[in-house]
């Protein structure tokens, strides 16, 4: 079987993206080797450990678990437009205040997924921030310093 | 690892999904959400010839109520159906349930009908589903029919849908307002695949169990109706008596997998205490203390 | 003029919690790793490895691979043996009789453990590497696989390497005192045996290499995820044949170690190989499922162990028994007996018994060779020692925190000798505990727990306290055993003409916050401030040959290094500023960057000055003196084999005794690590070393079927601890300096992970206490184990 091109398009961290591939890339592969968003990292490449996690369409998915071509017209962010964005960066700033990470390589997927949980905008427990956190794996810092940064952050916000 | 070669075609329309499947036979997949086949692919344990997208189709997304049955799009992804009022309002087991759905990146992407579809023994709505007493909408090019969930699951990966056929609805009928449903499982980490579970749906009026569907999965090759146990438990009080009687029975209704996370015996004995704490909660909830969930 | 010890001057950096430069790039997605990194023509390495436990390669077909799209280069593990200056044998000349087989970087003729890699394939893309390694094909014949540790020393098992004679890689004993005497006055004898499940370390960022050989200057660069870089330098230069000056490594930011990363590994060379060949870059990233079969792993240990205990609590003898599982190789350059020698040495030695003795036997196995994983081997013998003096507690009625206190080494009791043969000094066991007794709230979470009990619940509160060795020294195994392995670590301080500081370290930051604390010394040391300092790291052409970061030396060591380096930069920034002050030296200070008179803060001379006329102005100074200004030192332990550290932890669970099911509900550590440059780091290395160890304590298993095949090489079949069942983790610290340096600093790194199994142990066995006979004494401590002690199925 020879290998299958497809042309994608799509926004990425705000740019409209035109690209020709083989259709066998996934999302993250994509945006790191095609497009140099190397903000997104591979972990596990099946699904379970969250550090190629990546916002597309508003929402935050495995990376991993979706093909590039499968975001055809859709608007892909990545830690870089997250960034960028100033979205999250009292989140960002706790993070480093808080020591809330070590290696850093579980940490833009950490901060993608925690990115939708404050925008929920709600009181939330320790445990419900664990609980909303548990699909991302890290296995640097013990998981409390994380927990601290969120919840911290959340409650700013809504003090707002 | 990376992905094998494969070809790669978005469905358009569901006509157009049927038509690449009786195309490529075995070598034709559908990519739904992706979030089983996806790992597989990545793993190289799936080489599909042509992998047909069907996450365009929007005609099958999407929750609806039609009379006394809510109806589901097999597309729905399961972010829709935990946020669903009409969920929560008619289908309580299955907002019990969505919670224990893997993770939040992970039910934004994954939908119901492809969770349905593969049968994952392990899975949740599979068994809500079988409690709820569902009704399956496949689709071929012959056209459409319905399966009752009774005859849809036939054993580990494997459902009564055709290789070229699509899921295309799910019709639960609403639960019913006098009666309770509990779900319960047991997983080594939130967000796992169980290791044992229950999804009990029926009545408690008084200290009397009526029409007690208990479900298990997890434990076995495919979502169970515990036939034995239920009618142990039936025109019963909930006593210790009963439980006694159903955990007998029960035993005559499963046959548990050993795996990597426990033993056949060990299966056996968490499905027993399972079917205990189900049950105290179904009674507590039909006395109305415990909420309607 | 004295001088002031910079950690005791006010606000000194030495003691402070500050940000990581690291941490803030991280957070943006801009963290450099080596995945980050693609050099022009870029080539991918993937591998086609053995699907059996161990079978002889019979014949290996590679034509259809060679001709598949986009692939450059298809080598055989013997194609590459011919590349390599000789096999690597992993034994040390301190462990006495040990043997080794000598291993190739992939599999020449026979295939030893599932996962083992036999073929090479590099093509332009990943995927296409991928795609040729299915077209390999090899021809195998099953040999008799030796999976089970104990049925491999048994006479009759089938022998892995027949040059060896069996399977036993190692045996050991030592001792001290009259055990058996001990055990016959002894008013009670307790004997258990347990079982450790092997486990693996998972760093998220899997282990990689992008080689690039240049052949006109023959440097070969190596950008690799490594805690170890001059290591990896030596032994990729020597077993390739490549001069070690013309190679260097870089390590760009590192995603998680633990240990994994400061091993060599076999495809690493191969792909490095691959770069030489062709003259093009190669780069290779283990994927998830080939880091399962092909990272080091640890722990799998079956242990007995035997105590006397006089009728007030008193430990008056102890005996282990340890067999070690390991792989089926010993790891090269380290050996994979390390973990059985730790764990005779450290078992029971917190306590002041004097009669001990201990065997290990490490036995050979068709695995995964097993290595050094953070707090090797001290899991294993913490768990043991503590379920033990939990269990004489029990027996002789006391409370577990009292039987601890009558058995800890006293504070005031420094230098002494355990049971083992170590020395210790420089400890605080009693005031630890204390400590923790206060933070646990103990009487009062006792009584919350009987409270639980009445209603049904069952809560568990567990102890364990332990040593730690941290920082070795280089008498004890590595340069007097024969690797190559630098246990001394340099630093060289420099200042810059602008007056910036450069800080180049032989140990390496993997996210601790090495560089960070480095900083902190050495900005502390000058007397200049954090913005001034740069800490260089990860990069063997710009630093110090050195260790690099392992076994919780980084500060210990390195910290030392960098602080006497500093020290010696201040001294000469004082020197030459007495002559253009025309002052003696005696009289300045420097404070904030400047050049004060001591005892003020009015800036005479800023380091810009020094920087720009020691560089640039050196006529201003006097012929005779010629200025430095770049200041390396090195440091070593001398007289002890370890700096050695001890604390206690204390952890609260409930457990569901109808599903064995655990939720953790709070852990507690009190530890000293010596004096503390950044607390917060500091802090953080416990918590999340803590969590480490609980993934082994509940969940994380190798497990091999009988046929040698690794059944859950997944990450989502083999269990790590994720955030919903971590409980939150309270520290506390108490500081007693080292009396090995002057910085006064301690190894924090393992602690956590050392004592969080067998605290988690003991708390599960507190909370079924009463309800049955069974202890829990296996792990990882899954349902299963905990029904089975319960005794309902």
């Amino acid at each position: 079987m020879s290998e299958e091109m497809v042309t994608v398009n799509m926004t990425v961290n705000g740019e409209n993206v035109t690209k020709t591939i083989p259709v066998r890339t996934h999302l993250v592969d994509f945006v790191r080797t095609e497009l140099g968003f190397t903000g997104s990292h591979l972990g596990c490449e099946h699904g379970v450990c969250g550090a190629c996690s990546v916002r597309v369409d508003g929402d935050v998915v495995r990376g991993c678990l979706m093909l590039a071509a499968q975001a055809e017209g859709s608007e892909v962010v990545t830690i870089e437009g997250i960034s960028d964005s100033g979205e999250i960066s009292d989140l960002q700033d706790k993070f480093v205040e808080r020591n809330a990470l070590q290696c850093g390589f579980c940490t833009p997927g950490m901060l993608m997924t925690a990115a939708e949980l404050l925008a929920q905008k709600t009181e939330m427990s320790r445990e419900d921030i664990r609980e909303f956190m548990s699909g991302n794996y890290c296995r640097c810092t013990g998981y409390h310093a994380i927990v601290d940064a969120i919840e911290s952050v959340n409650n700013s916000r809504l003090k707002g | 690892m990376k992905a094998p070669k494969f070809s790669y075609t978005r469905a358009t329309s569901v006509e157009h999904a049927l038509e690449l499947l009786d195309t490529h036979g075995d070598g034709g997949r559908i990519l739904a959400g992706g979030q089983s086949l996806m790992p597989t692919l990545n793993m190289r344990l799936s080489q599909p010839d042509m992998l047909i997208d069907i996450n365009g189709l929007d005609d099958l997304k999407g929750i609806s109520l039609d009379g006394d049955t809510v109806c589901i799009g097999a597309l729905t992804r399961h972010v829709e159906v935990m946020n669903s009022d009409i969920v929560a309002e008619h289908l309580p087991l299955i907002a019990e349930a969505m919670p224990y759905v893997a993770h939040v990146a992970i039910r934004n992407r994954g939908t119901i009908g492809g969770s349905v579809a593969l049968a994952d023994p392990a899975a949740e709505m599979p068994a809500c589903i079988l409690a709820l007493g569902a009704t399956l909408v496949v689709q071929g090019s012959a056209g459409k029919r319905e399966i009752p969930v009774e005859e849809f699951f036939h054993g580990l990966f494997e459902t009564a849908r055709a290789d070229n056929e699509l899921l295309v609805e799910i019709r639960i009928p609403s639960q019913k307002g006098d009666k309770v449903s509990v779900f319960l499982e047991l997983a080594r980490r939130h967000g796992d695949f169980a290791i044992a579970g229950i999804a009990a749906y029926g009545s408690v009026s008084g200290d009397t169990v009526t029409d007690m569907r208990l479900v298990y999965f997890a434990s076995e090759d495919k979502p169970t109706i515990g036939a034995n146990a239920s009618a142990a438990l039936n025109g019963k009080n909930w006593s210790d008596e009963t439980k006694e009687a159903v955990n007998t029975a029960l035993e005559s209704d499963l046959e548990p997998m050993a795996n990597l996370h426990g033993s056949a015996a060990m299966k056996m004995h968490l499905q027993k205490v399972l079917t205990g704490r189900a049950m105290d909660t179904a009674v507590v909830r039909a006395s109305g203390a415990g909420g309607a969930a | 003029m004295g001088f002031i010890h910079p950690y005791e001057r006010p606000n000194s950096y030495i003691g402070r919690t500050l940000p990581r430069s690291r941490a803030m790039r991280a957070v943006a997605g801009r963290g450099r790793y080596t995945d980050d990194i693609t050099l022009p023509r870029t080539l991918h390495a993937a591998f086609v490895r053995s699907p059996y436990a161990h079978a002889k390669i019979l014949n290996i077909e590679t034509a259809a691979a060679k001709a598949a799209d986009g692939v450059k280069l298809v080598m055989t593990g013997a194609e590459l043996a011919e590349m390599c200056t000789g096999p690597w044998v992993g034994t040390l000349t301190v462990f006495d009789k040990m043997k080794a087989e000598p291993q190739y970087p992939m599999a020449v003729d026979r295939a030893c453990w599932h996962g083992e890699a036999v073929v090479m394939v590099v093509a332009e893309t990943r995927a296409q590497a991928e795609d040729a390694g299915e077209l390999v094909t090899i021809d195998y014949e099953e040999l008799p696989v030796v999976i089970r540790k104990e049925k491999a020393i048994l006479p009759d098992s089938p022998v892995i390497h027949p040059n060896l004679g069996d399977n036993i890689a190692w045996e050991k004993t030592l001792g001290t005192g009259d055990v058996d005497k001990a055990f016959a006055e002894a008013d009670h004898v307790l004997e258990e045996t347990f079982e450790f499940g092997r486990h693996t370390a998972v760093s998220l960022e899997p282990r990689i290499v992008l080689a690039d050989y240049d052949p006109g200057t023959e440097h070969l660069t190596i950008h690799t995820s490594s805690q170890c870089p001059h290591m990896i330098e030596t032994v990729f230069a020597r077993t390739l044949g490549v001069p070690e000056h013309k190679v260097r490594i870089i390590a760009p930011d590192v995603g998680g170690s633990f240990g994994l990363k400061i091993h060599t590994f076999g495809d690493e060379v191969a792909a490095t190989a691959a770069a030489i060949k062709l003259a093009r870059p190669v780069k290779f990233v283990a994927d998830r499922l080939e880091s399962f079969v092909s990272d080091i792993h640890a722990r799998e240990n079956r242990v007995h162990a035997k105590i006397g205990v006089m009728n007030d609590g008193t430990l008056v003898a102890a005996e282990i028994d340890d067999l070690s599982g390991v792989g089926a190789y010993s790891q090269f350059p380290r050996t994979s007996v390390f973990e059985a020698n730790q764990i005779l040495h450290i078992t029971f030695g917190p306590y002041k018994h004097k009669n001990y003795r201990a065997k290990a036997t490490v036995a050979y196995l068709n695995a995964v060779p097993t290595s050094q994983y953070r707090a090797v081997g001290h899991p294993i013998g913490i768990t043991v020692a503590e379920h033990m003096m939990d269990w004489a507690a029990d027996v002789t009625g006391l409370d577990p925190f009292d039987i601890r206190r009558k058995n800890v080494m006293e504070d005031d009791s420094y230098p002494q000798i355990i049971g083992s043969g170590l020395p210790m000094k420089d400890l605080s066991h009693q005031a630890c505990l204390e400590k923790l007794f206060g933070l646990m709230n103990y009487e009062e979470l006792r009584a919350e727990q009987a409270e639980f009990r009445k209603k049904g619940i069952y809560r568990g509160i567990g102890l364990a306290s332990f040593i730690k060795g941290t920082a070795p020294s280089p008498v004890g195994f590595y340069g007097a055993g024969g690797a190559r392995i630098a246990a001394q670590d340099a630093t060289t301080v420099k200042l810059e003409p602008a007056g910036g500081v450069i800080v180049a370290l032989g140990v390496t930051d993997q996210g601790q916050g090495v560089d960070t604390v480095m900083e902190q010394i050495a900005a502390a040391a000058i007397g200049c401030s954090m913005d001034m300092v740069r800490a260089i790291s990860g990069d063997t052409d710009a630093t110090p040959y050195g260790g690099g970061t392992y076994a919780s030396r980084a500060t210990a060591i390195g910290g030392e290094a960098t602080y006497q380096a500093a020290l010696d930069l201040r001294r000469e920034i004082l020197h030459m500023a007495g002559i253009l002050l025309q002052t003696d030296a005696e009289e300045l200070d420097i404070v904030d960057g400047n050049v004060v008179d001591f005892g003020s803060t009015e800036a005479r001379i800023p380091l810009s000055e020094i920087g720009r006329i020691g560089h640039f102005q050196l006529g201003e100074l006097p012929n005779d003196y010629q200025p430095i200004l770049s200041h390396t030192r090195r440091y070593r332990l001398q007289d002890s084999p370890y700096i050695y550290t001890n604390g206690i932890h204390g952890a609260y669970v409930e457990v569901d005794v109808d599903t064995g099911w655990i939720k953790h509900l709070k852990h507690w550590v009190v530890e000293d690590c010596g004096r503390i440059i950044n607390p917060q780091l500091a802090d953080e290395q416990i918590r999340g070393g803590c969590v480490q160890g609980l993934g082994g304590a509940l969940y994380e298993h190798c497990i091999y079927d009988d046929a040698g095949q690794l059944q859950n090489g997944t990450m989502a079949d083999y269990v790590t601890p994720m955030a919903y069942e971590m409980p939150d983790i309270e520290v506390g610290h108490v500081e007693t300096p080292t009396s090995e340096s002057e910085l006064g600093a301690k190894g924090a790194g393992e602690s956590g992970t050392g004592a969080a199994p067998g605290v988690m142990m003991n708390a599960v066995n507190d909370a079924i206490k009463g309800l049955t006979s069974g202890r829990v004494t296996e792990q990882p401590i899954a349902p299963e184990v905990v029904l089975k002690a319960l005794g309902k199925i």
